[in-house]
Order: structure tokens, then C-alpha cells, then sequence
């Protein structure tokens, strides 16, 4: 038999690293030890497929083998148990269809436990990112710009707090779940929204994260179809990412989106965005998410920058201002609003927001001002958004700007 | 977890019996040490529908099992910090941490998840007018 291409591993490993977390946790009540049998059937893939090739249920066979591993690894520890035997978890048979709760459940109960509101942010996309994403911790280090040890610390307490708290492993109650599910949802848009434009800027590991952002999405609506909001949010990731093609010039600088060359656009992408959309508005239930989705859709619905509704944009941002009213929205339909009733009224309702530690909002309002003949504010305005970005396309495409007008 | 039993058939698989371990809880109750309790409690109305609020929240954790103590704390000027580590006893006149934000009171509870305990921190935070941590208790 051929040897088995690594990238074929790889990818079963992604894909089902998760499932089979999932699976063992739900078992198991153990994250770490979930973790570290998952690894250890992988190894164990690595070392049989290539002879014996890669089984008809990928999934199946690995969870057989790091369930069986974990049972052998209790059996070893059990002494220290005060309980008896019985109270050990035992599979009568390795049947991979021994009645337990369907691997889809699993997955979503895992999913909410990783982004569970106690723990902070950054661990939440981390847990995320290593047990349902199947990134190696030096992979989410490296996504995130922190030592691999520090990154490695941060998983660990993660893991230590849900045992030691006591956080509990399920998916939350009814009348739990629209903020829980909230965070879910931020938790995966963080991860996209790091990929799509990364504080340090790189690529790699980067195009790696929306990819894997949108995954998470993908299984998040398998498991939960009816909820608009995650719909929403693989719309908007879909529609987001299939521009990226056109983010960058040949130099590493970001185009604007009236600059974009439209013909790289991914068509793809842009349809099944634009059908998720349409699935949103017939539910009529909308959301932050759906919104921004549907924004996206707008733009990406115009055969050029100039044919764009921004009525419709505008339109859109005024509901999202009900839904969510952030200085950040209000920045993001004063753009809307330039296009409608021009440049002197965004600025109006650009210059009273709060946001002066935002790079955003001075290059947007530097635009603005460079629009109604204001050169020197302009420029100050381009000077100030450099002070404060870091990431390596967005400085590129404010020099740019800024150069243009000194 | 799933639970076994020996037959003569084998090792077979009975129902599936939620565990319910119960977890233990400290919920205490933070504020400001320079805050008088004109700071927490605006007006005598405030202090008095705090103080019932809070009596409140006591009676309902005794009801439903979750209590197993609580007090509130005289302020952190009556404490004394005793280091009994090296060969003699020092005792040092006030609280251990000279950090703005001192401990009050707190709570004791029994809850099955930190769900519940959180749940818990939230109505008693609300009552008392106070920041709570909730921290889990090592088990036996």
C-alpha cells in the first residue's frame, strides 16, 4: 500500500479532532484527559492507516481508540479512587453505536463549555481554537502573538478552572442560551475577525483562522439550524471572506473596498452568503449578525463600488444602531452616510464619538476631511490612526494616504 | 455516568445515572475600604431595603438547601494578622492586604454547578449591594 499523504491525516485530524474531544468529555467528565487521548489515537492513526488505510468512519475508529486508551489510563489510576469499580465508566462493547448521546450534541456541549462566560476572553477562543479546532497549542500561540508557553499556561488554567469550578458540562438551559450563545458567537467572530485582519499582520496561519472560524460556523448551524444569529454569522464570515483575494495590492497594502478588483472576488462564497441572507430575512427575527451579514451582502451584491445601494447600507445600519449601539456602529454608518448625504454630515456624526484610542475612527475621519479639501486636519487625522494601528497592510494603505496629501 | 452490573450474561450496561455531586462555594462580598456606608447605601431607605433584601436572600438559601453559613464582617480596622510561620507569633494590628477593595461578608453556599453558584452570586450581589468572587471550595 502507498504511504498516506500527510496532508490526508491532517486533514481528518481537523476535522474530527473535535468530535472526538466531544465525545470523550461527554463520556468522561475529563477535558484533559479527552484532550490527551485524542492526541493519543491520532499517533496511533498515524502509525496504522497508512498500512491498513484510513477507515470508513474516521471518526468512529478514533474514538473507539482513545476511549479504549482512557478506560486503560482509569484502570491504571483507579487505586486512587475511593469509589469501587463499578462506578468506573464502561463500555460493554466497542461497538461505535452503543446507545450514547449522538456526537453532533457532544460537539455543541463542548463548544459552549469552551466559551463559557468564567473564563475570560482570550482563554474561551484559545480552548476553542485547541479542543474543537484541533490547532496544536504552538498553532494558537502563533495566531495570537503570545509566547507558546504562555499560550500553554492559558489552556491549562482554562481547563483547571472548568474542573476545579465545577463549570458544568452541558448545553445551557433555555433560558440560558441567547446570551450564551452569544458568546459562542463572539468567540468564533474573534477568531475570524483575527484572521481577516491579524494585529501583526503575516499570512499563513492567518487565511488558516478564517478558514477555521468559518468551519466552527459550518458546525455550529449544523447543530443549531434554527437560530438566525449563527446563520447570520457564517453569512457574514462567508461574505467577508470571499473578498480576501482583493484585501491586499501587489506591495502588502489594504484596498479599500471601492478599490477592489471584483473579478478575484470568491463567487462561491458570495452565493452561499447571499442565500444564507435570504434565509435570514425570511425568518424576520434579526440580529446583530444577520445585519452586518446583510450589509456585506449589499456590497457584494454591486458589480462596481459606484453601483452600490448605500441607501440600502445606511438603511441597514440604522436598524443596527437599535440592535446595537455602539460608537463602533455609529462610525461604520457615518460611512454609509458620506455615500448618501456626503462627507460634511458623516463628519458631524463622526466627530462627537467617543472612540479616540480607535485607530479606525481617525482614518475614517481623516477620509472624510480629506474629502471636504481639509488637507492639513486630513493629515493629522492619518498621522494619529498611525500612532495607534499595528497591523502591517492598514499602516501601509494610511501612509499612502497620508503621503498623498503632504 | 454510565453504571455497570455483573450478570451472568457479562458485564452489562445499565441506565445512564446523572451524578449530582454538589460543590461548594465562597461567595464573598467586596467593597471599597474607604467607603462609609453612606457610599453603599445612599439613603436610610437604600440601607434598610438592602438589609431586607439581603435577610431575604438568606431565607431563600435556606430553603433550598443551598446554605451552609454566612456573616457579615466588622470592618477591616478590627482585624489582626497573625504569622505563626517562623519561630515566634507576630501579630500586626489590621487586615492582611492594605488593597482598596476589602471583604465584608460572605456566604457559604452548596450549589450543583458553578452555574447555580453564579446564579446564586448574582442574586446575593444584587441584594447586598455588593461586588461577590465566587470561589470554589477543594473537594474531600
Amino acid at each position: 500500500m502507498s504511504a498516506l499523504p500527510h496532508d490526508e491525516v491532517e486533514a481528518v485530524y481537523r476535522a474530527e479532532f473535535g468530535a472526538v474531544v466531544a465525545s470523550l468529555a461527554a463520556r468522561f467528565r475529563d477535558l484533559d484527559l479527552a484532550e490527551e487521548m485524542a492526541q493519543e489515537a491520532f499517533v496511533e492513526a498515524v502509525r496504522r492507516w497508512p498500512t491498513e488505510g484510513v477507515p470508513p468512519n474516521p471518526g468512529g475508529w478514533l474514538t473507539v481508540v482513545a476511549r479504549n486508551r482512557a478506560i486503560d489510563r482509569l484502570r491504571r489510576e483507579s487505586t486512587r479512587k475511593s469509589r469501587s469499580e463499578e462506578a468506573m465508566v464502561l463500555s460493554a462493547a466497542e461497538d461505535p453505536s452503543a446507545p450514547v448521546t449522538s456526537v453532533t450534541d457532544e460537539r455543541l456541549r463542548l463548544l459552549f463549555t469552551c466559551c463559557h462566560p468564567a473564563l475570560a476572553p482570550e482563554a474561551r477562543v484559545a480552548l476553542t481554537l485547541r479542543l474543537l479546532g484541533g490547532l496544536t497549542v504552538p498553532e494558537v500561540a502563533a495566531a495570537f502573538l503570545v509566547p507558546e508557553r504562555t499560550m500553554a499556561q492559558r489552556i491549562t488554567r482554562a481547563k483547571r478552572k472548568i474542573a476545579a469550578a465545577n463549570i458544568p458540562y452541558r448545553v445551557p438551559r433555555d433560558h440560558e442560551l441567547p446570551d450564551r450563545l452569544a458568546g459562542v458567537l463572539a468567540v468564533i467572530y474573534l477568531v475570524f475577525t483575527e484572521g481577516h485582519l491579524p494585529a501583526g499582520g503575516g499570512h499563513g496561519i492567518r487565511d488558516d483562522l478564517c478558514a477555521e472560524a468559518i468551519r466552527l460556523g459550518r458546525v455550529l448551524r449544523a447543530l443549531m439550524p434554527d437560530e438566525p444569529e449563527v446563520t447570520g454569522l457564517l453569512a457574514l464570515m462567508l461574505l467577508t471572506d470571499a473578498r480576501r483575494a482583493a484585501r491586499l495590492d501587489a506591495g502588502g497594502a489594504l484596498v479599500t473596498l471601492d478599490a477592489q478588483d471584483r473579478s478575484v472576488w470568491d463567487r462561491e462564497k458570495i452565493a452561499e452568503g447571499h442565500a444564507l441572507v435570504r434565509e435570514c430575512l425570511r425568518r424576520n427575527r434579526p440580529g446583530h449578525y444577520q445585519l452586518l451579514a446583510a450589509v456585506n451582502a449589499v456590497h457584494t451584491d454591486a458589480a462596481t463600488g459606484s453601483e452600490t445601494d448605500w441607501g440600502q447600507v445606511l438603511a441597514l445600519y440604522d436598524q443596527l444602531m437599535v440592535v446595537t449601539p455602539t460608537p463602533v456602529v455609529a462610525l461604520n454608518r457615518a460611512v454609509a452616510l458620506a455615500e448618501v448625504s456626503g462627507p460634511g454630515a458623516a463628519l458631524e456624526a463622526v466627530e462627537v464619538l467617543p472612540l479616540d484610542g480607535y485607530h479606525p475612527f481617525h482614518a475614517t475621519r481623516a477620509d472624510l476631511l480629506r474629502r471636504l479639501g481639509r488637507r492639513p486636519d486630513a493629515v493629522a487625522a492619518y498621522q494619529r490612526a498611525l500612532d495607534l494601528a499595528t497591523n502591517p497592510a492598514e499602516r501601509a494603505f494610511l501612509e499612502r494616504r497620508r503621503a498623498e496629501l503632504s | 455516568m454510565e453504571r455497570v452490573r455483573d450478570t451472568a450474561y457479562g458485564r452489562v450496561l445499565t441506565d445512564t445515572i446523572e451524578e449530582t455531586t454538589m460543590t461548594q462555594y465562597l461567595l464573598s462580598v467586596w467593597h471599597d475600604r474607604d467607603a462609609t456606608p453612606e457610599d453603599i447605601y445612599p439613603t436610610a431607605q437604600e440601607r434598610d431595603e438592602a438589609y431586607a433584601a439581603t435577610g431575604a436572600f438568606n431565607e431563600e438559601l435556606q430553603a433550598s438547601g443551598s446554605w451552609v453559613f454566612a456573616g457579615g464582617l466588622h470592618p477591616p480596622a478590627t482585624a489582626t494578622v497573625v504569622d505563626g510561620t517562623g519561630t515566634d507569633v507576630v501579630m500586626t494590628d489590621g487586615p492582611f492586604s492594605e488593597a482598596k477593595e476589602q471583604i465584608g461578608g460572605f456566604w457559604v453556599v452548596e450549589a450543583a454547578d458553578l452555574d447555580a453558584a453564579l446564579d446564586l452570586a448574582a442574586r446575593g450581589s444584587k441584594a447586598c449591594r455588593g461586588k461577590v468572587e465566587v470561589r470554589p471550595f477543594q473537594g474531600e
